[in-house]
Formats: structure tokens, sequence, C-alpha cells
């Protein structure tokens, strides 16, 4: 399973505002690239630039060589998956017809296994017959991402994969996208939590005011200098006990 | 309810069958004028080059009841189809033909085209309420939606200005209409099936068997557009092509349907809400159903118009409104309820 999609100067304009400006990326198998940032600075609308939601107002993406513009939605599709910050569902389906749903750009014989392993690995197969809308904020999230990973896509966007997760939920769910890293896709995440973004990336891409102000390896990054400047909040990087590092906010 | 129960398919769908050929039995049996089952049986099996039962019943079923019977099923069924299909593309269990202002438009058409001649012409008034139809749907669509998305309350409103405006229409059709088309004019803006004939129905079957035909292809998308267009499209639908051709369709049933019986009121709405409590919301399943159970309810509607004041008659938009009024108060509720409130 090989992915590269590489984006180059993107440039994205609404209403009169620069929402990105130049911003480029690479991803390939087997990486997990954060995107981090205070709110606002374009990091969704990046992740839907580079999963082709619109047309750009400067720069491409290119999916294994091709330009997404001219890729057809259903072979997209097959390559990529996207999961968005929030799903509003408009009827009563229930978890399972939900998940099932993941598999509709390729219909084929395997649905049911691709459905079954989804469920199992995010841990949703005992909610398959509850209606969407009565599940809790982080089942919910469980399910979407089950949807996601039903879609058996080389590539995955998340948007905020881990907002209302419980600490504990947030880990289990991390140790699955490593473990998707593992298999050899390539994930690209917009994460808030920067401790998570340092422990699990594999690269980190830090935007501010729609602009990459670093990108690569996300000790050399994450540095209380630039994350003091970007966040407008004195920020320290110290070292536990057992020599990990923890990015926490100096007292005023 | 928060696990879903769902019934077996197999036994709703032979319910549903069983349903709609009891209510036709007694729906060709019932009226001004009652044909008893062992003769209307005959009269069936005989076939209707053959009057040697009772001429009276003969002509009353194969001139009158039977046709009107046809129209019922077909206009029903389409009303249902339109409905839920209307529902799935703006993800919204309000949408209707008739609330969001389709089935005004094309009464609209129609009675503009009565008012100017277009009835000399075969198929002039048909063409005319399809055209109506579809581009109030259009209209609708396109006026209700903000960010991808259809709120209710602006879906609601817009229905409401687009019934005023078609109210206004037709009444202004009444004013300058002469007695001919005064007949006319009136039946669209009341819906009745008193005018069924062979003729109507040989031309609003095929259009409706074809827009429901159509419709089968969409029921895959249907449920993945309940996601929201951007999960949609990340799947590899291609939301705005499919969502114009599912419209195209929705003009094509519900603007035929009108175009034969006039506006009939909350069969759109009524049947889908109900099919999806049965069978819960995957459209593979919700829109043949749909068709079945909009079938019967539009023929139980058209047997109470026709006997519980015999020998007058009701209008049958009257009878549906009647019945599908507080359900559409009720469902707002719920809706609301569902969405904790909306300001």
């Amino acid at each position: 399973m090989t992915t590269a999609l590489v984006a180059k100067n993107l440039v994205v304009v609404r209403g009169g505002s620069t929402l990105l400006n130049d911003v480029s990326l690479t991803i390939e198998s087997g990486e997990l690239l954060a995107v981090i940032g205070p709110n606002g600075s374009g990091q969704s609308t990046l992740l839907g630039a580079i999963a082709g939601d619109f047309v750009l107002d400067g720069g491409s993406v290119t999916l294994n060589g091709s330009d997404l513009a001219g890729l057809a939605p259903r072979d997209l599709a097959r390559a990529r998956a996207v999961l968005p910050q929030q799903m509003v569902i408009s009827f009563p389906f229930t978890v399972r017809e939900i998940v099932a749903m993941g598999r509709s750009p390729w219909r084929d014989n395997n649905d049911d296994t691709h459905i079954d392993a989804a469920m199992h690995r995010l841990d949703v197969a005992s909610l398959h017959t509850r209606i969407y809308q009565t599940l809790s904020v982080g089942e919910q999230a469980r399910v979407s991402m089950a949807r996601v990973l039903a879609q058996d896509t080389p590539l995955l966007l998340l948007d905020e994969p881990t907002a209302g997760l419980d600490i504990g939920q947030q880990e289990r769910f991390l140790a699955i996208a490593r473990s998707l890293v593992d298999e050899g896709r390539g994930v690209v995440a917009v994460l808030h939590d920067l401790n998570v973004a340092l422990r699990f990336a594999t690269r980190v891409l830090v935007l501010h005011e729609g602009r990459c102000v670093a990108s690569g390896d996300p000790q050399s990054v994450l540095t209380p200098v630039l994350l003091s400047d970007v966040y407008h909040q004195k920020i320290q990087v110290t070292t536990t006990a057992e020599g990990r590092s923890i990015i926490l906010p100096e007292h005023q | 309810m928060t696990t879903a129960r769902r019934t077996s398919i197999y036994a709703v769908g032979i319910f549903l069958l069983a349903l709609l050929l009891a209510t036709t039995l007694v729906s060709l049996a019932s009226g001004a004028f009652q044909i008893s089952f062992p003769d209307l049986l005959r009269i069936i099996g005989n076939g209707p080059s053959d009057e040697s039962i009772d001429v009276v019943a003969h002509n009353v079923f194969w001139q009158v009841r039977l046709p009107r019977v046809v129209l019922a099923v077909v206009v029903g069924a389409s009303l249902a189809v339109a409905g839920v299909i209307m529902q799935g593309i703006f993800r919204n269990p309000l949408a209707e033909p008739a609330t969001v202002g389709v089935s005004a438009g094309a009464a609209v058409g129609a009675v503009i085209a009565i008012i100017v001649g277009l009835n000399e012409f075969p198929l002039g008034v048909q063409i005319a309420a399809f055209i109506g139809g579809t581009l109030s749907t259009a209209l609708v669509y396109v006026l209700s939606r903000s960010d991808g998305k259809t709120e209710v309350v602006t879906l609601i409103l817009t229905g409401i200005a687009i019934n005023a405006f078609a109210g206004a229409v037709i009444g202004f059709g009444v004013f300058v209409a002469d007695d001919d088309d005064l007949r006319s004019v009136t039946f669209w803006s009341l819906g009745t099936l008193g005018l069924a004939t062979w003729k109507a129905v040989g031309v609003v079957t095929p259009l409706a068997l074809l827009g429901m035909l159509i419709s089968a292809k969409f029921s895959r998308v249907l449920d993945v557009l309940a996601l929201g267009d951007r999960p949609a499209t990340h799947l590899g639908v291609r939301v705005e092509p499919v969502r114009l051709q599912a419209i195209a369709v929705v003009g094509l049933l519900a603007s035929s349907a009108v175009a034969a019986t006039g506006i009939i009121a909350f069969v759109g709405l009524l049947v889908p809400h109900i099919m999806r409590i049965v069978l819960g919301p995957r459209h593979r399943h919700l829109l043949w159903t749909s068709a079945l159970l909009g079938a019967t309810v539009t023929l139980l509607a058209d047997l109470a118009a026709r006997t519980l004041l015999s020998p007058a008659e009701l209008p049958l938009g009257v009878v549906t409104a009647l019945i599908g009024a507080p359900f559409f108060l009720l469902l707002l509720r719920t809706t609301r309820r569902g969405q904790g409130g909306w300001a």
C-alpha cells in the first residue's frame, strides 16, 4: 500500500481574506503528519484543499502523480478518506449502516469483511444496531472513524479526530492511527493537542495565519520559542523523569 | 428509540402488497353505485368487451372506477416516491412536493396553460405543469440552501412564499377564466380523482413509471447524502449532478401527478415517514415500499372522498390535507425537538 500526496504552493482566498498562503506539504506511506496551529490558522482549509474539496486559487495538489482536479470522484474516494470535524447525519441510520457507507466507492464482495473489521477496530461492534444520533460524542467520533477505515484507502485525512474523546479513548484512537501508519498508510491529522502531536506524529507542520511557519521532525519543530510566538502564550517544553518531553503553558 | 428495530423487508413487502390489493378491490366495488364482490370478480374475469352481466355495473367498472383506481395508484406512488427523493436530497424529513411549493408550481404551470389555451394541444397542460413543478423545485433548492445544507425554517418559509405566489396566480386564473376553464382551474387547486379517464391514465403512467425507474438508481447515493455534501463527495458521489438529476425526477413525478389530479398534499410527507419508522432510512427499500403505501393511502383517501358524503364527492386534496396537516404539525414538533429548537 503506497501513497504519495504532494501539495505545492497552495493559495486559498475566501471573501477577500487569504486563508492559505503559499503552503506546501508532502505525505507518503508510513507517515503521520500532524497539522497544528492556533484556531483559525487554516488547518481545516488545508485539509479541504488536499482532499480536493474546492478549486484552489493557486498551487497544485497531486496524488500518486496525477493532478487531484483531474481525478474522478470515485477514484479519489478509493485513494483517500476524510474524517470531517463533525458529522450531522440527517436520518436515523444505525451504526452499521453508517460504517457501511464507507464502502460505497467499492461495493464488492469484501464489503462485509471491511465493515466488520473497521467496527471491531474502533470498538463499536457492540453498538451496531444503535441509531447514530443517540450516541455520545465519543461514540459518534469512533463510528465516523470506523466509516473512514471501512473505505480502506492508502491515505487518510483526519480533521481533529480526537476532539470529544477522553484521555483513554484518545490514546486508543492514536494507537489505531499509529497502526494505520505501520500498515503503510499515510495519515494527515489536524491536531490541537501539542503533546499528542509530539508523541505520535512522524512530522509536524505548523500553520500560522495561513502560512506554514515550520515543518519537520516534531522534536525539532515544537520548540518553546516557536510555540510561544505562534500561540501568543509563553510555552515551555520540559522533560519528565522517564525522559519524555511535555509541552506546557508557563504560569503568568 | 435508541436501538433500531427493523421489520423484515419480506414481511413488510407482502403486507403492503396485500393491503394495496385489498384496498383496490374495496375501491373498485364501493361508491355511489355499489358493485357486489361476486359481480366484480365476474366483470373482471369476463374482460372489457363482455357486457353480459349488468350493463350499468360493467360500464361503471370499466369506464369510471377502474381508470380512477389506476390513476389513484399511479399518482399516490409518484407523490410518495417524490417525497422520499426530496427528503433525501434536502436532507430533511419535512420536504415534500406540496409543502415546499412544487405541486403549487406545477399547478401554476397548468393554470397558465389553461388560460392561454395550451389545453388545445395534446400534453400541453402536462408539459406546462412539468415545467412549473421543476422550476419551483429548482427555486426551492436554490433559495433554501446555505452552506450546503437546508435549514428547516428556510425550507418551510420558502414553501410558504411559493405557495402564496402560486395561490395568487391560481386566483388570478379563476378571475380571468371563462366558465369552461373555471372548472379546470378550480380542480388544480383542490385536487381530485373525479376527472380520471383512461386518457389521463395513459399520459401519467409512463411518466410516473419512468420517474420511479430512474429513482431506483439514486437509492445508494441518497443514503450517502445523509452524511452531508462534503462527506458524500469524499465517498465518490458527484453531489451536484446527482442532486440536479434527482430534482428533475421529483419534478417529473410530482408534476405529472399534479397534471392529472391537481394538488394532493401530504402523501409525500406522511408515507415516507411511516416507512422510515418501519424499515429505517435506507433508500433501497424505502423507495418501493413508499410507492406501495403511497398508492394505498391515496386509494383510501379517495375512497373516503367518494363515500363519506355520498352521493356528493369531497375533493381528494381536502381529505389528504385534513389528515396530513395535523400530522405535519406533529412532525414539525418532533423535528424541532430533535434539533433542540430553532430560532
